[in-house]
């Protein structure tokens, strides 16, 4: 279907969808222009995750980035430019499936913390990416988004959206 | 305390799909009021308001709270807004972060091409 060769930049960038499935979970989805042990590698390597997973747009500094990617194997990163006041998220991957598939825990919360997974579908030289976060109740979720109340645009709670992110929930 | 329904948005729009609920919304928006008033407004049975009340409630667009024998409703704190703001503000990230996931792809791909696909 898709023709393209692999030359070509993406003619036009694929649609984020963001969704709130239930009161557990938030999937969000993309596709994105490159097969599927591409993407899985641009999400295993940290020298190519840091380059894509804290966009500059947020405003936020890592300083550290550490990812072990294998069953039982560890992450960390470390966040936050002043070596005083840093952020640190960090877990643990529960299952890792070159190219289709990638499961970890997010412990800096504590129990408030989700699991994450993200597949990868490639179809046509493009791979679908959809990533599921799964909080442990609804309470995580909705402390985590208690986090949003009121919230202006301003660096330090730009900060805030990217640590609840980059982690999933909150540290209490 | 907002309360978040299980099916998120989909649970406030349904709760908007219906006319009297809509007119609940609007009638607390301007003040709070106890089911029996919004029962006699809308010219329904107690029991037939109160199902309306709880979906507005399951929705997390209105809150009750009973004090002795009253139950009185009131908005449930911008809930929607909220939600809307909070989805846009994940899919945001999430789009700034995949638009740079692109840009690693793409470096990957070539570098391929060049290297003749042995890494």
């Amino acid at each position: 279907m898709d023709a393209r060769s692999e030359t070509q930049p993406p003619a036009k960038k694929n649609p984020t969808t963001v969704e709130r499935k239930s009161d557990r979970e938030l999937v969000v989805t993309r596709t994105i222009n490159g097969p599927a042990r591409i993407v899985f590698e641009a999400w295993t390597k940290p020298e190519l995750f840091k380059q894509w997973w804290v966009p500059k747009s947020a405003g936020v500094f890592l300083r550290s980035c550490e990812l072990d990617v294998r069953v039982g194997g560890t992450y960390r990163l470390v966040f936050g430019e002043d070596p005083a006041k840093t952020m640190a998220f960090f877990g643990r991957y529960l299952e890792v499936v070159p190219h289709s598939r990638i499961v970890w825990t997010n412990d800096e919360g504590g129990e408030g913390g989700a699991v994450s997974t993200v597949t990868f579908v490639e179809k046509g030289g493009q791979t679908q990416v959809v990533l599921r976060e799964l909080y442990p109740s609804k309470e995580a979720l909705d402390a985590s988004l208690g986090s949003y109340d009121g919230m202006t645009e301003t660096l330090e709670q730009l900060d805030e959206l990217v640590v609840t992110l980059g982690a999933s929930v909150g540290r209490s | 305390m907002v309360k978040y329904s299980p099916a998120g948005l989909d649970a406030s729009f349904a709760a908007l799909s219906d006319a009297t609920r809509r007119g609940v919304l609007e009638q607390l928006g301007r003040a709070d009021a106890s089911i029996t008033d919004l029962a006699e407004k809308f010219r329904m049975t107690l029991p037939g308001m109160m199902k309306h009340v709880g979906v507005l409630e399951q929705a997390g667009l209105v809150t009750t709270e009973k004090v002795g024998r009253v139950r009185t409703c009131k908005l449930g704190a911008r809930r929607l807004e909220e939600e809307t703001a909070w989805l846009d503000r994940h899919r945001q990230l999430w789009d700034a972060r995949f638009d740079e996931l692109d840009k690693v792809v793409e470096q990957l791909k070539r570098r391929e091409i060049v290297n003749g696909r042995k890494k």
